[in-house]
């Protein structure tokens, strides 16, 4: 199978090599090689697919002759684990990254077939030279990279997968942020089709603005899923850090966002084509960014997991698309005009503008504190990071900037609005601003924070806004053809999904920044040090340590201790949390010390909460061992004597120690049931944090509305305004 | 897989009879942003973010430009 695989692998290189130059041809005017290189595109997929298969097989029957398999597996990882660890490893998140890329380029060639002659070929060369690009990676960037490399012999066990990993949020978040990369290299591809050739129009951007909201949705679903699993899994008591690899996401999923606006101004009315192609090299340069992060381990973070084989080439590669990015948009400068001006500063267009810039401002921040370490080594020599205090102090008037535009954007009209129609159309949203921002003066401890203050009368006129967008959307239909406020409500959504899915994922975004901004803002954190019995007051909550937990799991290798916490409100039982911190066997730990080795190594939190619309009551704990310490010495002085005494590689002699090592550290578990020592608690209150992920459901569907084809409804329309414009055509 | 992918170079080579003309497209994608604004226009009438005088106004610019683009269309495809 790994020779198939590798097979795979090099006839994908030269599937992608002979569709470049095939693309090429065809550019010159021949149509059969356009369509030979389309051909080539197919089999490309075709054969990474294959090449997918093939892996996943491998990890399914824990075929350990294949290094990932060996390197991210094991025979006792979960099924549903091995399926997943592929993109665990560099060389199957490449494969998974050229994989994507081949579905979305034949996905984007089947829809264009019979049009933009001109540009696809030349959109179909850039794609393929990226396809090619990572197709090389793989076979020439050493066998990290190389997801068919062979292990000879085969050991009997594998490394098992990071236990970090094993999370169900974690299973998908990774092959959801290289969706959004990947789906960005389509609208790049075609940006710069559209450049070579001179066909700046907006054709192009019709053609590709649902790959480029694929790619905002994938990375939307990633970014969210990340968070997730940082707040339930790393112990640290937070969803966002600010760490490099999740900064990698933010960026283009903002540039991104940015483009999602402004194409729609270069489609009504010609304007911000520099802008455009520009935000759209950004944002698939951004993707790339995203990718040498996560695969480089040049800056340190919770999320990077990879060596350091590949990044110097996706640093050229990102290079060489900036360069000849720019190179090409200041060549085109002229075929780059708009075709109008700017009617009114009062206009929607102007409003996007200016969220566009507020969006890429954003970016810009992130994307300075997120480089600084490397700046300051390379000009200082030592290498300091920012941290969150730097993003929350710059990208915070940003956000919030940002939510009020996500309210005034959908409610000024295109071209142009008179005073006296802004102030009909903003009063209501203004007063329920004015209203909840008393009462939260009043009522709340939002007085005392002026960020969130601000955010939240903003989030409240945006609301608003948005909330009467469709009640006057749905009174215009019934007016118009009667029937049901909900009847009328479908109506207008399937009729204009565009429009109320983006007013949609307005809603959403308005939303999760809410639970963003109170979880910030208003959060009670302690960290505790308790013994069985004690009790703590945390905010409103009293916790008590009623007893230690334990448990074994052979399957996973894996043990497990925790705490059983009461927690009480008011006086009354509140909930019961069992937080628990897991400790995995690692092939990794040093044999001189097996048992200190496996405590002090691989861990994962599994944190005990309470999840609530109001707040949500968080905790983790981690164990004190240091009572068993002397324990664990003469376990390991032992372990370690007859490790020397039996001869290296005896399988049978492994199995002794092992089997040793098992006794020994269920001795401290029991131990620790029965003679329990105190342990660490961190206990937060972290309010509104579920509006985050209620935000993020609302986004997403929104985003599925804008993206569900509505041919019906569009062919009505089309058919009806053809029909009102022959009418005024024969009277012109 | 070769003889898949070279399919199409051994048809004979075709004229380009039936093939998107690019001015047809642009002008293709233009109408259909243009429709799009005389209904978002109509819709933002319906809202009340533009009064009937306002309406009366950019609809009848818009319909204008559409008219302009469907005689370009028009004249594009007639030279064909």
């Amino acid at each position: 199978m790994i020779v198939l695989g590798s097979a795979c692998l090099i006839l994908a290189l030269v599937a992608a090599l002979y569709a470049v130059v095939a693309a090429l041809a065809g550019a010159r005017g021949d149509r059969r090689w356009a369509d030979s290189s389309r051909r080539a595109v197919y089999a490309l997929a075709g054969l990474l697919t294959l090449a997918v298969v093939i892996v996943e097989a491998a990890f399914l029957r824990s075929d350990f002759s294949f290094r990932l398999v060996a390197d991210h597996s094991s025979t006792t990882t979960p099924t549903g684990y091995k399926l997943t660890a592929m993109w665990s490893s560099q060389g199957g998140s490449l494969l998974l990254w050229a994989w994507v890329l081949s579905l979305a380029s034949s996905a984007v060639l089947f829809a264009t077939r019979g049009r933009h002659r001109e540009i696809v070929p030349w959109a179909t060369a850039v794609m393929m030279g990226v396809g090619a690009f990572f197709c090389g990676l793989m076979l020439f960037a050493g066998p990290e990279a190389d997801p068919f490399a062979r292990l000879d012999p085969a050991p009997a066990e594998g490394a098992g997968l990071m236990p970090l990993l094993r999370h169900p949020a974690m299973a998908m978040h990774p092959p959801m942020l290289y969706s959004g990369y990947v789906f960005f290299t389509i609208p790049f591809a075609f940006a710069i089709g559209a450049l070579i050739t001179r066909r700046l129009d907006a054709s192009w951007i019709r053609s590709t603005r649902r790959f480029a909201l694929i790619a905002w949705t994938f990375l939307t679903i990633g970014i969210v899923l990340g968070a997730r699993w940082s707040y339930s899994e790393l112990g640290w008591g937070g969803y966002w850090a600010w760490d490099p690899v999740e900064n990698a996401s933010l960026m283009p999923w903002l540039v991104g966002t940015a483009f999602l606006h402004s194409i729609m101004v270069q489609e009504r009315r010609g304007m911000l084509k520099v802008w455009n192609v520009s935000l759209i090299v950004a944002a698939f340069s951004l993707a790339l960014l995203g990718t040498f992060l996560v695969r480089s381990g040049i800056l340190d973070s919770i999320h990077a997991f990879g060596a350091s084989t590949v990044g110097p080439p996706i640093l050229v590669l990102i290079g060489c698309v900036v360069l000849g990015s720019v190179v090409l948009i200041v060549s085109r400068l002229d075929d780059l005009r708009p075709e109008r001006r700017l009617d009114s500063a009062f206009s929607r267009e102007a409003i996007f503008l200016v969220n566009n810039l507020l969006l890429v401002g954003l970016g810009a921040v992130i994307f300075w504190g997120t480089f600084f370490p490397l700046v300051s080594e390379a000009i200082t020599g030592t290498r300091s990071s920012v941290g969150p205090p730097f993003f929350n102090r710059l990208a915070t008037p940003l956000a919030i900037a940002a939510v009020l535009f996500t309210g005034i954007g959908p409610l000024i009209a295109w071209r142009q609005m008179s005073w006296r129609s802004a102030w009909a159309i903003v009063r209501w949203p203004l007063a329920v601003a004015a209203v909840v921002t008393v009462a939260l003066i009043a009522f709340t401890d939002a007085r005392g924070e002026p960020f969130a203050l601000t955010l939240f009368a903003f989030a409240a006129f945006a609301l608003s806004a948005l909330v009467q967008e469709f009640a006057k959307g749905v009174a215009a239909r019934r007016a118009l053809a009667g029937g049901s406020v909900p009847g009328a409500l479908a109506a207008i959504v399937s009729r204009n999904r565009r429009r109320y899915g983006g007013y949609l994922v307005h809603v959403g975004i308005a939303v999760l920044l809410i639970g963003v901004a109170g979880s910030t803002s208003f959060q009670t954190s302690r960290d505790l040090f308790l013994s069985p019995g004690e009790s703590a007051t945390v905010g409103d909550y009293e916790v008590t340590y009623v007893e230690p937990t334990q448990s074994v799991s052979g399957s996973e290798e894996r043990l497990t201790l925790g705490a059983v916490l009461d927690v009480r409100r008011d006086g009354e039982h509140f909930t019961t949390l069992r937080p628990t911190r897991n400790y995995y066997s690692s092939r990794n730990a040093d044999p001189a010390s097996p048992v200190r080795g496996f405590f002090e190594g691989e861990a994962t939190s599994e944190v005990g909460r309470t999840d609530g619309l109001g707040e949500d009551f968080w905790t983790a704990v981690q164990p004190d061992l240091t009572r068993f310490d002397p324990v664990i010495e003469r376990v390991d002085e032992r372990l370690a004597a007859i490790g020397e005494r039996v001869e290296g590689g005896d399988p049978a002699a492994q199995a002794q120690v092992a089997a040793l090592q098992g006794a020994a550290i269920r001795g401290v578990a029991n131990r620790y049931a029965d003679d329990p020592p105190p342990a660490n608690f961190r206990v937060n209150v972290n309010p509104l944090v579920t509006w985050i992920w209620i935000g993020w459901m609302i986004a997403l569907i929104g985003a599925l509305i804008a993206l569900w084809p509505s041919a019906g409804a569009r062919g009505r329309v089309r058919e009806m305004y053809a029909a009102r414009l022959a009418r005024e055509l024969s009277r012109a | 897989m070769a003889v898949f992918v070279t399919v199409p170079l051994r048809r004979p080579a075709r004229s380009d009879e039936g093939a998107e003309n690019p001015r047809v497209a642009e002008l293709e994608a233009r109408k259909e942003a243009k429709y799009r604004e005389i209904r978002d226009a109509e819709m933002d009438r319906e809202a009340g973010k533009l009064t009937d005088e306002e309406w009366t106004r950019v609809d009848r610019e818009l319909r204008r430009e559409a008219i302009a683009l469907l005689k370009q269309l028009d004249r594009v495809r007639g030279g064909e």
